[in-house]
């Protein structure tokens, strides 16, 4: 494999120096997804042709000096539940089978707006719910590592792609660790901005008050370069957030003296934490103090009640946000119903998988009447602690590290007949959603053969400090330049 | 207010009925009796909450706290009503159509 296809920033550089055109790099996607794309399906919808003559036009852009910014001509992936105009978005659900859409998502305009070629979409869990991209009305996605292993998920699909280089960069969202885990099932990075860094205009929701679009990339200047792309504020997304948006390629100093790494020691003591797993974190977390960081304990109390919050919480905004779907406006609707009740019913039933349902069930009855204080606001408190938590911790300490998963990527099937240990691979990543703080995690080596992910937290809107370490981590370690073995 | 969660949650085919009706989905038997038993042991999970004293803790709804957002109110084009409803499985012009209402009302 070529230079141009290891990184976003060597995309760049080849490109500004003259040594590939933007069409020749969408010529390399193209291949590099049909050579893997059969095995992993991680991508659903390849715009190959659009993508060669957006490419056209980038190289012409080229020519006469007028680029829209430095990434323009380089190929991105969606996840695919962030719409474009005139494009399929399924969610991976046969719900929206057949939906195109009308507008484009703020992403998808600040992409496009830097000359980012949008190259398709990728497979995920089915509206965004789950942790292994297995369900999926397209099929699972497989891990490029291992292709018996599942690549994480809900933004499998995406990590899957960038660890196979079909792109340099996609975009992800996390509610509870989409981002961040299957990053580190696939080994690649993956940040979670802060909630409402990013905007969530044309996102299909599926918990409102937890959902946030990050990217996968292979190395933290990548991440920077992309997050500097889709980040800042927009008025047609109430949450948000109106600060400037600093310059976080300015922010990659490559020192990280005297910062302070703060280590919860409930996030290293738990029942079920793969032990290599832990020996990789906390080499890497050595690697860290050897570059000048100082390791500060801390506590998070409430880690292990998180899981428990974050599915109260997410369950309830998705029975409502995913009341939309109704077989009326969009989507599937069943065939031959007599009223509207069996409309939205039958369509509903026939069109949601069964993860879905299981969560549309759990959020309707704890917000249903006698149940809303002991589970839906019970939640919110425990949230409230949370919150505290990492209050408390943040004023000990700059960033926090944990490993991202208990475990590397499990089988695909292992977990799909037990809910609860799947919900659990999230154990590490779901408070931050709940906090509404970023994260990232970063390949820090590998356990039998998979690789093992380190995360790090951060304060709110401090992706400038998360992006340094991480790169500092990558200036010193290879582990984010390891790539899978042949994949067919 | 209830003080703790409720002991033994668990979950009858009867309530599974109650709320797919609530959630506007049909499931058939097979799919009640799974989902009761899903639902018993994810709630038999969340149970571990009620080891936490809650008490005079305000609940967190989001957590960066925003001020709600306003801006001026000045007439902008809207999406073309006709490519608003393009997606939807019927219509009529720029209108979504259903079936009818009324005599699904009277189970």
């Amino acid at each position: 494999m070529d230079d141009r296809a290891t990184s976003l920033v060597a995309q760049r550089d080849a490109l500004a120096s003259g040594t590939c055109s933007s069409t020749e790099l969408i010529d390399g996607a193209v291949d590099r997804h049909d050579q893997t794309n059969a095995s992993l399906n991680a991508v659903l919808g390849l715009r190959a042709e659009a993508a060669r003559a957006e490419a056209k036009e980038s190289d012409v852009r080229r020519a006469a000096g007028e680029l829209r910014s430095p990434i323009d001509g380089i190929p991105i992936l969606l996840k695919d539940n962030m719409v474009q105009r005139d494009e399929p978005t399924t969610c991976s659900s046969r719900i929206l089978e057949g939906y195109v859409s009308p507008y484009d998502s703020c992403v998808v305009e600040k992409l496009q707006a830097a000359g980012a070629i949008i190259m398709g979409r990728t497979n995920m869990d089915e509206f965004a719910m789950g942790s292994s991209t297995e369900n999926s009305v397209h099929g699972a996605a497989h891990n490029p590592w291992d292709l018996e292993r599942a690549c994480g998920g809900s933004s499998g699909g995406s990590a899957a792609s960038v660890a196979a280089d079909i792109t340099q960069a996609a975009l992800g969202s996390d509610t509870g660790g989409s981002i961040r885990q299957p990053a580190s099932f696939c080994g690649v990075t993956g940040i979670k901005p802060t909630y409402g860094r990013v905007s969530r205009w044309g996102l299909v929701a599926y918990a409102s008050s937890l959902d946030q679009i990050g990217c996968f990339t292979h190395t933290a200047q990548d991440a920077a370069i992309v997050l500097q792309t889709i980040a800042g504020h927009d008025e047609r997304d109430s949450t948000s957030i109106p600060d400037a948006v600093p310059d976080y390629s300015a922010a990659l100093t490559g020192d990280i003296r005297g910062l302070k790494v703060g280590l919860p020691k409930e996030c290293f003591e738990t029942e079920g934490t793969d032990p290599e797993v832990q020996e990789r974190v906390r080499a890497g977390i050595a690697e860290l103090e050897a570059a000048g960081a100082e390791a500060v304990e801390v506590n998070l109390p409430h880690t292990k009640y998180g899981v428990a919050a974050y599915y109260l919480i997410a369950t309830a905004e998705a029975s409502s946000n995913l009341a939309r779907f109704d077989g009326a406006r969009y989507g599937h609707r069943a065939s031959g119903v007599k009223d509207l009740k069996e409309m939205y019913e039958r369509s509903r039933s026939e069109g949601f998988g069964a993860e879905v349902k299981r969560r549309i069930m759990l959020g309707t009855y704890v917000l249903s009447a006698g149940y809303f204080d002991a589970y839906y606001k019970k939640a919110q408190q425990v949230r409230t602690l949370l919150r505290q938590d990492f209050e408390s911790a943040f004023a000990k300490c700059d960033v926090i590290a944990t490993p991202t998963s208990p475990e590397v990527a499990f089988k695909l099937g292992e977990k799909t007949e037990d809910p609860i240990s799947m919900y659990l691979s999230d154990v590490f990543t779901v408070s931050a959603n709940l906090a509404g703080i970023p994260g990232v995690s970063v390949p820090c080596g590998t356990s039998a053969n998979m690789p093992v992910g380190l995360q790090l937290l951060g304060r709110v809107l401090d992706e400038e400090t998360l992006l340094r370490t991480a790169d500092v981590f990558q200036q010193r370690t290879d582990h984010h330049t390891d790539r899978p073995g042949g994949i067919a | 207010m209830r003080a703790s969660l409720p002991a033994m949650s668990r979950i009858t085919p009867e309530q599974v009925h109650y709320i797919a009706a609530l959630a506007r989905l049909s499931l058939d038997e097979g799919d009640v009796a799974r989902m009761a038993a899903d639902m018993d042991r994810i709630l038999e999970y969340v149970d571990s909450l009620a080891e936490l004293d809650t008490s005079g803790i305000t609940p967190t709804a989001h957590a960066i706290e925003l001020r709600t957002p306003v801006r001026d109110d000045i007439a902008a084009p809207g999406m073309d009503p006709y490519l608003a409803v393009s997606n939807a499985p019927e219509r009529v012009n720029s209108a979504f159509s259903v079936p009818k209402v009324l005599d699904g009302e009277e189970r």
